[in-house]
């Protein structure tokens, strides 16, 4: 058993990061306060975007009360059943989504790349944990084919954005693994050589179409530049200090496509100008901060890797939706996270934290 | 020092580390940690100086477009064609209707009005409940409906007060209407609200704008026609979005008129002469496939489902024994009985079994070569000696079980497979089921046993496992009315354009005929229908009187099967286990214009219960005779009293 400090008050108890959970909560309750406004004040929306964060919270103080090395006892098998899950979806699986999959966000369904988000950093500990760091060329070869089969199955489905997170997710644990600066560079060229095949070989009409749109969004205002365009709109007309709350034209008058959901961030740049969009990023940008804090405090690699992929997974939702809907990034279909209506990925960011809380305020015992 | 390693040195130490070391680990951890921040911090400063650029650079041009950005594309959506029988009778129309509207902006104190409006009008709790939940879904400027189809009344006492009760309004709308309620509704169907099943389905721009689709029968099967085409209006806004003035217009075009193959008094007829009885009546033209007459008992008033029925009307129609929400004409599967047996004696004559003067000699029973078991003849003495005239006039079993063991289960599947049979017949109405015609196939993908002679016997007396539905049974009988020639059972007679008022009629759908080798095979089986009843046959009682020749068959469909020495008597039976009572019948038999079907479920016998019902359809067709016959509505039955549910 691990010992309590004195000053171990309620939060030690019930495991939770006390800072950590206040951004979270400052978060999602701006989020719910945006969603009412951008979803044309729809009780209903609101209410139920509340029970899901409610739902979160709930999985989130679950995990934080479950010890790291269960996570780390778990990981492999979380990992081999996620892969036998995308096997079986890609043979027996629903093909209605492709292109449509973020359009319904409304309900909370079970995809299984949504596992992979977190099996991935869960099983790149697992596997770094017990080698020397930095890791060997053979342990490096294990970390790259960790990440890159769910990799491949997903971006097959076709989900790219799902498939970012979970790329990326091992990108960053091998980086946290301290993997060797020449190496990146190597790797950098490298894709430099295979970002041409996946253009031509694997990447689906509309995704091509996505990122042509989003290099001239002009070119098609109707089509697929529309949505960027309208975004743009929202986010310039809001000025320094917004239109003020209940008041954006662009999301009411329903010309933001998708204003509730995955360019809620252009709608809340509307009503609350640069200053209340500064504000929302330096929110993320403390909650990050505090993750990778938390995660660099974690008594063991295993931990350590983990906890600093989650932090990390969570800072690419943000950049690349608050990126996209300000044009910065292609239009790639992932959700502003805690700020967004619905979504699958709301219950996966929040397991995360839960899992980063169990790893810090467990720190006192080692998980092996 | 290897390529290897030096490629894994760690940045600012010369060696490798080759054992954990975790004090290492963790501060090469934080490094990179701290690397990460950095990243991060970098990426937000590049999303926040976008920001700067759009918000602050950019401000003036985008706040132009967002101005600009007032043009809004309003959908128009069309009326709705009206639904008329063949005669002209008006079956579904759109009534002007009247509904209260709350804008809770303009409201002071919502309880206070809502209590106001409840001394004038009548509020259920149900309409309370779906204002309020309407109104968490729409923002406080929108107008959120409290109640739908004001009466005249209601609207002249509300019309005095209403400058008292700001916020609240009256509104005009569009609502379909049946105004022969529960008549002919099983045809008809009806529109509803649009589900989120269906939204997913349709084409958002075709339907934005409105609210209600087609859900079962034309309504459903004709929703393209009926619907129209949805117009559009470029309206400017004002900043706030409320609209200024319109630009530019493409108007919508209204649905087309339907005109339905029914005659509404023949439909009265066929849903009055089924009575009590749970069951069906389908009636067609043999010579061109129109529908004359399509009725399932009980039926339902399709006007409370076109916005929205309550919940516990809809459970009691729902729950109710005698299911008057089925479609017994389309989509009721029963054993044909003994109305098989005329096709099951033309596959004999076709496939050269059996000839019109072989005799059977007919004991009362029948068994199998090799096999004790006694197959028995509905008739408790014997037919005696029985050749194909007689056979199909009195219904001879044994005639038939010993016909369908000569011709096998394949050849009977192959030839009734022409009559559809087993499929659907493509009349167009959707649901439409295609009963079961076994094959020696089926039964091997669904039952473990394969199929044996037993079944065969059974199939040729229309038992076991052969399930028809009423509309295929009168297809059958159509295409023998006609000899062989073959049309598609239809409800659509014409469309009409409501503009011009010009009428586009529908053509019969002719398919392929079914050829026999001898066309007096024909001749051969209507002779024995017709003597079916008038020459002594098992429905003769119709015969008596009737002024035009009829050709038929009766027939009886087992409920349940009796022990091999059990007898059946309907007296000590409850009505639910009675067999199910068939007819089918056309006439003139010389000429025929009309083929009726009729089914009488728990009815008993087909020659007591049903013929005398197919009798009083075609009296009313081939002679006009519809005295005492009214279209006008009649209250749909009460499901809860259920008319079988007492034993």
């Amino acid at each position: 058993m691990e010992r309590n400090n004195d000053d171990g008050k309620l939060f030690k108890l019930i495991r939770l990061d006390m800072p950590l959970l206040l951004g979270l909560l400052a978060l999602s309750g701006l989020g719910l306060i945006m969603l009412y406004s951008a979803g044309q004040q729809n009780m209903d929306l609101v209410l139920g975007q509340g029970l899901r964060l409610g739902l979160g919270f709930l999985i989130m103080l679950t995990l934080a009360q479950t010890p790291p090395r269960y996570f780390r006892l778990w990981s492999p098998w979380i990992y081999l059943s996620g892969i036998v899950l995308l096997l079986a979806v890609m043979v027996i699986g629903d093909v209605s989504k492709g292109a449509q999959r973020w359009l319904d966000l409304g309900v909370v369904r079970f995809q299984p790349s949504e596992i992979m988000k977190l099996a991935v950093p869960m099983m790149m500990g697992w596997f770094f944990a017990e080698k020397p760091l930095p890791p060997r060329w053979l342990h490096l070869l294990g970390g790259v084919l960790i990440t890159a089969i769910p990799f491949v199955l997903i971006a097959e489905q076709p989900d790219l954005g799902t498939a970012l997170v979970v790329g990326s997710s091992g990108g960053f644990a091998l980086f946290l693994a301290g993997l060797s600066w020449m190496i990146m560079l190597g790797l950098a060229g490298l894709l430099g050589a295979v970002i041409p095949l996946f253009w031509t070989f694997v990447m689906h009409d509309y995704q091509r179409q996505r990122v042509l749109t989003f290099l001239n969004p002009e070119s098609d205002p109707l089509g697929s530049g529309y949505h960027i365009i309208q975004s743009k709109i929202a986010i310039g007309s809001g000025g320094i200090y917004g239109r003020g709350w209940l008041n954006g034209t662009q999301s009411h008058l329903d010309f933001l496509p998708e204003g509730s959901t995955d360019f809620i961030f252009a709608a809340f740049s509307e009503e609350f100008g640069l200053v209340g969009a500064c504000l929302l990023l330096t929110l993320y940008f403390f909650i990050i901060g505090r993750s990778l804090y938390m995660a660099a405090r974690a008594p063991d690699t295993y931990a350590r890797l983990l906890a600093g992929s989650l932090a990390l997974i969570f800072f690419l939702y943000a950049f690349v939706n608050s990126g996209m809907v300000s044009g910065l990034l292609p239009v790639v279909g992932l959700p502003l996270p805690l700020f967004s209506y619905g979504g699958t990925s709301l219950v996966t960011i929040m397991a995360g934290f839960g899992i980063l809380m169990s790893v810090y305020s467990h720190r006192r015992t080692p998980t092996r | 020092m290897s390529l290897e390693d030096w490629l894994n040195r760690p940045p600012g130490e010369d060696l490798l580390a080759r054992e954990k070391d975790n004090t290492a680990e963790s501060e090469l951890f934080f490094r990179r940690a701290l690397v990460m921040l950095g990243i991060v911090l970098v990426a937000f400063l590049a999303v926040a100086s976008r920001l700067v650029y759009l918000q602050i650079l950019h401000h003036e041009r985008f706040s132009t477009l967002s101005e600009n950005n007032r043009v809004r594309l309003q959908p128009l959506p069309p009326t709705r064609g009206f639904i008329f029988d063949r005669n002209g009778v008006l079956l579904a129309d759109n009534l002007a209707s009247y509904h209260l509207e709350i804008t809770r902006e303009q409201v002071q104190n919502l309880d206070n009005t809502l209590a106001e409006l409840r001394q004038r009008i009548e509020l259920t709790d149900a309409d309370i409940e779906r204002f309020h939940k309407l109104s968490r879904r729409s923002p406080p400027y929108a107008g959120v409906p409290l109640r739908f189809r004001l009466t005249d009344e209601e609207i002249a006492r509300l019309a005095i007060d209403l400058y008292r009760l700001p916020g609240v309004e009256i509104k005009a709308d569009l609502t379909r209407r049946y105004p022969l309620e529960s008549r002919g509704a099983h045809i008809l169907g009806y529109v509803g609200r649009i589900n989120e099943d269906e939204l997913n389905r349709i084409d958002p721009g075709q339907y934005s704008g409105s609210t209600h689709i087609g859900k079962v029968g034309v309504e459903s099967f004709y929703e393209d026609i009926l619907r129209g085409r949805t117009g559009w209006q470029q309206v400017e806004t004002n900043a706030e979005g409320r609209p200024l003035r319109i630009l530019s217009r493409t108007p919508p075009v209204p649905g087309q008129h339907l005109y339905l193959t029914v005659d509404m008094r023949l439909q009265a007829v066929a849903e009055k002469v089924l009575g009590d009885h749970n069951g069906a009546i389908v009636a067609l033209d043999p010579r061109n496939g129109e529908v004359l007459a399509l009725a399932s008992q009980p039926s339902y008033d399709p006007n409370p489902f076109v916005n929205g029925i309550d919940f516990a009307s809809y459970r009691k129609l729902n729950t109710s024994k005698s299911r008057p929400l089925l479609n017994r004409a389309l989509r009721g599967v029963y054993p044909p009985g003994s109305t098989i047996k005329p096709l099951m004696a033309l596959a004999g004559l076709e496939y050269g079994v059996v000839n019109r003067h072989s005799g059977v000699y007919c004991p009362g029973f029948y068994r199998l070569p090799g096999s004790s078991h006694r197959f028995r003849d509905w008739k408790r003495g014997r037919h005696g000696s029985v050749d194909m005239d007689r056979a199909i006039a009195q219904s001879c079993d044994v005639y038939f079980y010993n016909l369908a063991f000569n011709l096998s289960i394949d050849r009977i599947h192959e030839f009734l497979d022409q009559f559809s049979f087993g499929r659907q017949t493509g009349i167009d109405l959707s649901g439409e089921k295609g009963g079961l015609l076994p094959s020696q196939d089926w039964k091997r993908r669904m039952h473990k046993h394969g199929w044996v002679a037993g079944d065969t016997l059974s199939v040729g007396i229309g038992q076991g496992y052969f399930l028809t539905t009423p509309l295929q049974l009168a297809h059958a009988t159509a295409i023998i009315a006609q000899k062989g020639a073959v049309f598609k059972p239809r409800i659509l007679l014409a469309t009409e354009d409501p503009g011009t008022r010009i009428k586009t009629p529908e053509e019969p759908r002719s398919l392929p005929p079914v050829a026999v080798k001898n066309p007096r095979f024909w001749d051969t089986i209507i002779a024995g229908m017709i003597h079916v009843v008038e020459g002594g046959g098992t429905a003769y009682r119709i015969g008596i009187g009737a002024k035009y020749r009829i050709a038929g068959k009766t027939g009886t469909a087992q409920v349940f099967t009796l022990g091999q020495s059990e007898r059946y008597n309907a007296r000590n039976l409850p009505k639910h286990l009675l067999d199910h009572a068939l007819f089918i019948a056309f006439a003139p038999a010389d000429d025929p214009r009309i083929a009726v079907a009729v089914i009488a479920e728990h009815g008993g016998g087909g020659s007591k219960t049903a013929a005398p019902i197919a009798r009083k359809v075609m009296d009313a067709w081939l002679l006009n005779k519809y005295d005492g016959i009214s279209i006008a509505p009649e209250p749909a039955p009460d499901p809860d009293e259920d008319a079988h549910g007492t034993e």
